[in-house]
């Protein structure tokens, strides 16, 4: 996975409470293979229905950073929602808040999901709403982010995560470090509940 | 101090200790259906295995058409359903197969087969994975990555969620279901309400509910923001998973009692979060926006955004209104729909099906009703019963299991600008298909809108 330092980039912000990951990509193109770019697909029904969508407008074509409202990311568990954010150039979010399953399939590919508080991420919103095409800075290390207004809002994150992104761990090889662990764990499971690994109406 | 139920799981599958505090988690059942293929491929892509097929159990549900399906004509569905079982067969993977009895949603089967029990983790690649809390499991959604991770490495890297108890007392009016339960507390709590927490129900409404009951509520817990939701076992759960396949042996019955009894909350545990509601006070409930939180009492009226202060929640409702072609101060009874939906993992089991039959008896629908059993076996059930009978008689559709209409997957699909009344679990725009309005509501509440042509109060309707 490709390390995620710092990032500065056009944000674009987005002023939808609860957007569900049905939004950000409908079911009906869940069937695809990952090959045919889930880009095409962000947001497909909003865009389709308002011309204007703020993705949409010039001043934010090319943004890296997407800045949310509350609750983003909820619902379903699709990773695509992730594939379709990233596959349209996005690299990074900001919100109030997001759904817990998108938050964590965010940084499994290797984006930086963060949390500012609300009045904060109303008050970016607005900065990049009064100067469509500003650029917002994230720096990972320092855990700050740079306004267009050049204030610096610092953000928690979890250290396993920041750990991650800034490596581009893989975390199955991370996992198989720890492989004496789990055989030992599996053997103590198989002895204590050996009706949980066996066939229906086997011996 | 004592240890919440969250927390006895959590140490009990504890494997070692990760950077930032993390934790390797042990993963007791994984079950994974046709959205799988993702996973499956990366996996493939870089040369690993299935760590554990032992405990990987495939169940096609999303894609699966719900009539003429033998063979599906579909050439994508097809071609997602036979994905699922190729995948299946390479890794020795136990599938339920379409044209096996056993088949159905996922979260169905896993309860009824026995798979899911008390104590264990379970995951799968779908947010209503909270459905197997209901047994006393520990169940989350998760994404392809975590997905493909479990698959090869049976484990999963977690942070301790907060913890959260909801205690619903008293008993529930005529009338009222597990499904107005939860609806009544994500309209509490808010769609995120829950984030970052694992819900635990207790209290004496649902200590009394069936399983089933307790199910639909747990079903929820990821509209209200929460991945996972708990209910303690205890006799009602032990009663229901004895004899079923996956369930302990009979000369194993006492071992599996031993180590399920203790699963319950300490006394002097402590909770990050409290809430309490009063089962009496409750109606049957219906859901007027695009949110799971936009929901009311039946007696209630469609909300004025003006009323709302912050200007996006403000801007949020405007928008969900308009989607909905509702007006401010519209009486939610008597609101008109076009088609009804009774299935989906929250509501499709027996007790599911029994309660919209009683509705229906005797009476027709007056616009296109589908009724989809969770399972084959809840299928085969309810046709003993008669039940098959009833809806079409009626005039209901009466089809296979699987998704459905829930998620429209599989080509079950709400047109444009019609209204359904849903007794699935999620009301967002486009969900039920393009342009789609859905509205959440119980199984009685959802037979009562088929038979009237509108949203209607079910205890109007005598017998039911």
């Amino acid at each position: 996975m490709k390390p995620f330092t710092t990032l500065t980039a056009v944000a674009v912000p987005l002023d939808l409470v609860n957007c569900d990951t049905d939004r950000i990509v409908p079911a009906r193109f869940l069937r695809q293979p990952r090959s045919a770019g889930y880009g095409n697909f962000l947001f497909h029904d909003l865009r389709e229905a308002d011309p204007d969508f703020v993705l949409d407008r010039p001043a934010y074509r090319g943004a890296g950073i997407l800045v949310a409202a509350e609750n983003f990311g909820c619902g379903s568990s699709r990773e695509a929602a992730v594939w379709a954010l990233a596959g349209s150039g996005l690299a990074a979010w900001i919100a109030p808040s997001f759904g817990d399953i998108f938050l964590e399939n965010s940084f499994k590919n290797g984006i930086a999901a963060l949390v500012l508080p609300p009045a904060r991420v109303a008050e970016l919103r607005a900065q990049l709403v009064a100067n469509p095409g500003a650029s917002v800075g994230i720096d990972l290390p320092a855990q700050t982010v740079r306004f267009p207004d050049g204030s610096l809002e610092p953000f928690d994150v979890d250290a396993f995560r920041k750990a991650c992104l800034l490596e581009g761990v893989d975390e199955i090889d991370l996992t198989r470090r720890h492989e004496g662990a789990i055989a030992d764990w599996e053997a103590r499971r198989r002895a204590d509940m050996p009706w949980l690994s066996r066939e229906p109406g086997s011996g | 101090m004592g240890r919440t139920l969250y927390e006895k799981i959590w140490d009990a599958h504890a494997v070692a200790g990760g950077p930032g505090g993390r934790t390797l988690l042990a993963i007791d059942r994984h079950l994974v259906h046709e959205g799988s293929f993702h996973a499956f491929e990366s996996l493939r892509a870089a040369g690993r295995a299935v760590r554990r097929p032992d405990l990987t159990f495939a169940m096609p549900d999303h894609y699966v058409p719900t009539r003429d399906r033998d063979p599906i004509a579909h050439p994508e569905l097809k071609d997602k359903v036979d994905t699922l079982s190729a995948n299946a067969a390479r890794a020795r993977i136990a599938i339920f197969p379409v044209g096996d009895a056993r088949q159905g949603i996922v979260h169905v089967v896993g309860p009824e087969q026995g798979i899911t029990q008390p104590g264990l983790t379970l995951v799968c690649g779908d947010s209503h994975t909270a459905t197997h809390g209901a047994l006393g499991a520990l169940a989350f959604g998760i994404g392809a990555s975590e997905v493909a991770h479990v698959l090869a490495t049976q484990a999963l890297w977690q942070a301790k969620s907060r913890t959260m108890r909801v205690r619903v007392e008293g008993a529930l009016p005529e009338g009222v279901f597990a499904k107005d339960v939860i609806l009544a507390l994500i309209a509490r709590i808010g769609a995120q309400g829950g984030t970052g927490h694992t819900i635990e129900y207790a209290g004496s409404t649902i200590r009394s509910l069936s399983m089933e009951g307790r199910m639909t509520v747990c079903n929820m817990s990821i509209e209200a923001g929460a991945r996972a939701g708990l209910v303690a076992p205890d006799e009602t759960t032990f009663a229901w998973l004895r004899g079923r396949p996956y369930a302990p042996r009979e000369d194993e019955w006492d071992a599996a009692l031993a180590r399920w009894r203790p699963l319950a909350t300490d006394d002097d545990a402590a909770f990050d979060a409290e809430v309490a509601l009063e089962a009496g006070t409750l109606e049957p409930r219906v859901t007027w926006g695009t949110s799971p939180e936009h929901g009311a009492g039946i007696s209630g009226v469609v909300p004025e955004p003006a009323d709302e202060k912050d200007a996006s929640r403000r801007q949020g409702l405007e928008k969900a209104l308009r989607y909905m072609d509702l007006a401010p101060g519209r009486r939610i009874e008597g609101i008109p729909i076009q088609r009804v939906f009774i299935g989906s993992c929250t509501n499709s089991r027996l007790e599911d099906l029994r309660a919209a039959a009683r509705v229906v008896r005797g009476r027709r629908a007056v616009v296109p009703a589908l009724v989809v059993p969770g399972s084959g076996l809840v299928k085969r059930a309810a046709e003993a019963e008669g039940l098959d009978r009833v809806f079409l008689e009626a005039g209901f559709d009466w089809r296979e299991a699987g998704c459905s209409m829930c998620v429209g997957m599989n080509g079950d699909l709400v047109a444009a600008g019609e209204r359904c009344a849903s007794t699935s679990n999620r009301n967002f725009e486009g969900r039920q298909g393009q342009g789609a309005r859905t509205h959440l509501m119980s199984p009685a509440m959802a037979a009562a809108a088929a038979v009237t042509g509108a949203i209607t109060d079910v205890r109007r309707i005598s017998g039911a």
